[in-house]
């Protein structure tokens, strides 16, 4: 199992694409089992039985699971029973948990990334790469993944991942490449690095905590959620309820995080909040005003920032110039506009500001913003969110697939708002930042908040046995034991 | 840094210029293999195009054209801008011409309060047969292509029926031509006579006007900005704020209230009433058109003028022995050139445009590592 680590931008997705045949290299080989191969096309690679699972999810959302899996390899075991009866024998081999009939859309991302890894797996691919694979899932997932992992290892298959959580590189992976900015600078052993070295070498700096210092909670509320209710009706016809008695308040200065494993009700949650889903019942209400039933656009006039969770699919025009990107969503404020016009001049402008100072690596305002890497489009995101002075952000994995400076600095940035009254809700699957950051958490499962904790004391383990509905109420940490009723 | 943009600007301008040049390029030459296959000699073919394309009275027919052209290309741009694809323009400049003649043969009131009575009336109507299709989108969810194929032909029945003598139609003295009540005089347009070369019709000024508030409301207004945004990424756009079932709705009837005033320059300029040879097909050529312009209100006027040029001079061709066919096999080619080599163009723009950033900013690092071993 080999790790690759690196900063955003490093060059890792790159790397990747080109192992994959979906990019072409300028020069240099690649081995495969001793012999040399080029890859024109990822058809090539995975006929040398090297299969991905990217970052971002290439599934097609309205095909079932067996559709998308059988998607191109209709070859191998055809596309009825048979491939389902492989697929079956997949999922239960490495516990995988994968229902064949389910429509993709209507799984969250950690079950999507299930999808993809038997994807890779049902066209027998001997080398896995998996881009990022732990950022989506709760600490107790990640074990049963690299537990997978290490029993595909044992099978003589070879992994290789790349992650920025230097914890896990180095208790999963048995070497470890370090690139920076398209070069190799090193490699590490896991028995005998640190991750303070690692993180060093990678960055050349310390890596930075998420930890909050004193409490800037305030008693104003700033935003109040009453008894919300939200139903969706499933691809059966059914009418589920995706949140239930969902009530609290985050006041000014305040962050409360939201932990929870993906797909348990968080992405609705913000779409409620944002104004894209219409709740069945049920009151939000920012600062005094009820925004239960507000348009979208107003909310967001009402000092509402919002980053994503899916910056591709909901933070950026990808085609469209940054300094456009600069301007969505905040068309109607200033400096992008006047009098119902667009003002371009002071728009790019102020997205050169943001770009410096935000560090947004880009050669210039001009290009699109798919040409940047996916750390420097969060940056981007998070300093046009910050620009319009929010009173209330909405931070969906902010710093997801963000690489360890940049991290540090979206952080430093959220707890300096919040410093001057800030309201945060802060939704995470990376435990550490969500017990760093929060002055409240909040445990979300199957669409109903289940447990209140304390980030002072409390445990990524402590909360990760909530978040799997194991434990509920009140955790309170315990010497040696996980989460406790009460 | 500026440099750079500069240079990345010029870039794009030559991949905007390639893609079209590309395909006009690739038509001609099979064109030239099309005529070379029937035995005849394509280069005399082309010089006969130029020459009879630039008389001047060819120069006024073509701008003639070109209005009605350019009017068809922006009603079907705006639906592309928003990722719509509305056929139906052919009804609907079809219905709207059809009830502004109606509405001008039975009035006669000033010209000054005629004309733009009709011109109003024409935008209505079309935008109501838009809506219809917009309506059925955002509530049924049925699809655009779907409904304005069959708006057009419902269109066709609903004229046809409509325009019966007795009805809202007259025969005319000769008893072969069904029409509506031709227009008072004082509401033609106006016109300018520019003696043997022909009349050139002053609509044209109408279809400036409207290619400019195309430009200014799309890439000026904030209006303009949700409409690009839903059509770049409804996820995105509706997490910005735009209502998106809303923006579906408003540039369908946008569109069809642009298509209406296509039958307009025909109507006010030149037949003066709506009859049953009024000409038909119009909202497609107004999708090729579209395609070959890349919305871009210049592009679509370049657009225009080509699809006038070509169909004055393959007119001409067939005087001179050709089949006359040709100009089906001349703008076919063109547009699937055109969707071909946008595609390719703007694939390759991507890609290069990230192998550049990527190139310049490790050269930057590469900058700053040097300064820090130097200083």
């Amino acid at each position: 199992m080999h790790a690759l680590c690196g900063e955003n931008g490093a060059g890792k997705s790159t790397l990747m694409k080109i192992l994959y045949g979906m990019q072409k290299p300028d020069e240099g080989t690649i081995t495969v089992d001793g012999a040399e191969a080029t890859f024109a096309s990822p058809a090539d690679a995975i006929v040398r039985g090297i299969g991905m699972v990217h970052q971002h999810f290439m599934l097609a959302d309205n095909l079932t699971v067996l559709e998308n899996v059988v998607l191109g390899g209709e070859k191998l075991y055809g596309i009825g029973n048979k491939a389902r009866k492989k697929i079956q024998e997949i999922s239960d081999a490495y516990g995988l948990g994968v229902r064949a009939d389910a429509v993709v859309e209507d799984l969250g991302v950690a079950d999507r990334q299930r999808v993809e890894i038997l994807k890779v797996l049902y066209r027998g691919a001997t080398t896995l790469i998996l881009d990022e694979p732990t950022a989506v899932l709760v600490p107790q997932e990640v074990d049963a993944l690299f537990d997978n992992l290490r029993e595909l290892k044992s099978e003589g298959l070879t992994v290789i991942f790349i992650s920025h959580k230097l914890g896990e590189v180095l208790s999963v992976a048995d070497e470890i490449t370090v690139i920076r900015r398209g070069t190799t600078v090193g490699t590490a052993d896991p028995k005998t690095t640190t991750s303070k070295q690692l993180a060093e070498l990678m960055v050349g700096s310390e890596l930075p905590s998420p930890e909050t210092r004193e409490s800037t909670v305030t008693d104003i509320p700033m935003l109040t959620l009453d008894d919300l209710r939200l139903t969706a009706t499933d691809t059966d016809g059914v009418v589920r309820e995706v949140l239930s008695g969902i009530s609290f308040t985050i006041h000014q200065g305040e962050v409360l995080g939201i932990a929870g494993v993906e797909g348990n009700g968080q992405a609705e949650l913000v779409e409620a909040i944002m104004g894209m889903r219409d709740p069945d019942g049920g009151v939000i209400t920012l600062g005094t005003a009820d925004i239960s039933h507000a348009p979208t656009r107003k909310r967001r006039e009402g000092g509402v920032g919002y980053i994503p969770e899916d910056r591709h699919r909901h933070g950026l025009l990808l085609e469209a110039p940054l300094w456009e990107n600069r301007i969505l969503g905040h068309v109607t404020e200033r400096p992008n506009s006047k009098h119902g016009l667009i003002d371009a001049k002071a728009a790019r402008v102020d997205t050169a500001r943001i770009v410096r100072e935000y560090d947004v690596r880009t050669p210039g305002i001009d290009v699109t913003a798919a040409s940047l890497s996916g750390g420097n489009q969060q940056k981007l995101i998070v300093g046009r969110e910050m620009s319009h002075k929010p009173k209330l952000l909405i931070a969906a994995h902010p710093t997801r697939g963000v690489d360890v400076g940049a991290q540090a600095q979206i952080w430093d940035q959220i707890r300096e708002a919040r410093r001057e009254g800030l309201a945060v809700l802060l939704i995470s699957a990376d435990l550490d930042e969500l017990i760093g950051l929060s002055d409240t958490l909040r445990v979300m499962y199957r669409g109903r908040l289940v447990a209140d904790a304390d980030p002072a004391t409390i445990t990524p383990e402590e909360l990760g046995s909530a978040m799997t509905g194991a434990a509920s109420g009140h955790l309170e940490h315990q010497d040696g034991t996980g989460g406790e009723d009460r | 840094m500026k440099k750079f943009t500069a240079r990345i600007d010029k870039e794009r301008l030559i991949l905007a210029l390639a893609a079209p040049v590309l395909a006009v390029v690739a038509a001609l030459v099979v064109t030239a293999l099309v005529i070379l296959a029937t035995g005849k000699d394509p280069f005399a073919a082309f010089s006969d195009m130029l020459s009879y394309g630039s008389a001047s009275d060819s120069q006024i027919y073509i701008l003639n054209k070109a209005t009605t052209y350019y009017l068809a290309g922006i009603a079907v741009a705006i639906g592309f801008r928003m990722n719509l694809f509305n056929i139906g323009v052919d009804g609907q400049y079809r219905m709207a011409a059809f009830f502004a003649a109606v509405v001008g043969g039975a009035l006669s009131l000033p010209g000054i309060v005629q004309i733009p009575l009709m011109i109003a009336t024409a935008m209505l109507v079309g935008a109501m047969w838009a809506g219809i299709a917009g309506i059925l989108k955002v509530t049924r969810g049925v699809s655009e292509v779907i409904s304005t194929i069959m708006l057009n032909a419902i269109a066709t029945a609903v004229i046809g029926y409509l325009m019966q003598p007795g009805r809202l139609g007259q025969l005319d003295d000769a008893g072969t031509l069904v029409s509506t009540k031709p227009l008072p005089k004082s509401s033609w347009f106006f016109s300018i006579d520019t003696g043997p070369a022909g009349v050139l019709w002053g609509f044209f000024v109408i279809a400036a006007l409207a290619g400019l508030a195309y430009w200014f409301v799309l890439g000026r207004t904030r209006f303009g900005f949700d409409l690009r945004a839903v059509g770049q990424s409804e996820s995105a756009a509706s997490a910005s704020g735009v209502s998106v079932k809303k923006m579906i709705a408003t540039s369908m009837i946008i569109s069809g209230a642009m298509a209406g005033l296509i039958g307009m320059p025909t109507l006010l300029n030149d037949s003066h009433m709506y009859s049953n040879d009024f000409p038909l097909g119009i909202g497609f050529t107004g999708i090729a058109i579209a395609l070959l312009g890349r919305n871009h209100p210049v592009g679509i006027a370049l657009g225009a003028l080509l699809w006038g040029f070509l169909e004055r001079t393959t007119n001409h061709l067939e005087f001179m022995g050709y089949d006359k066919e040709i100009l089906g096999v001349i703008q076919g080619v063109i547009v699937l050139c055109v969707v071909i080599a946008y595609e390719v163009v703007r694939r390759y723009g991507l890609k290069r445009q990230q192998q550049r950033v990527g190139a310049e900013l490790a050269a930057q690092a590469a900058r700053s590592i040097k300064k820090e071993v130097t200083a």
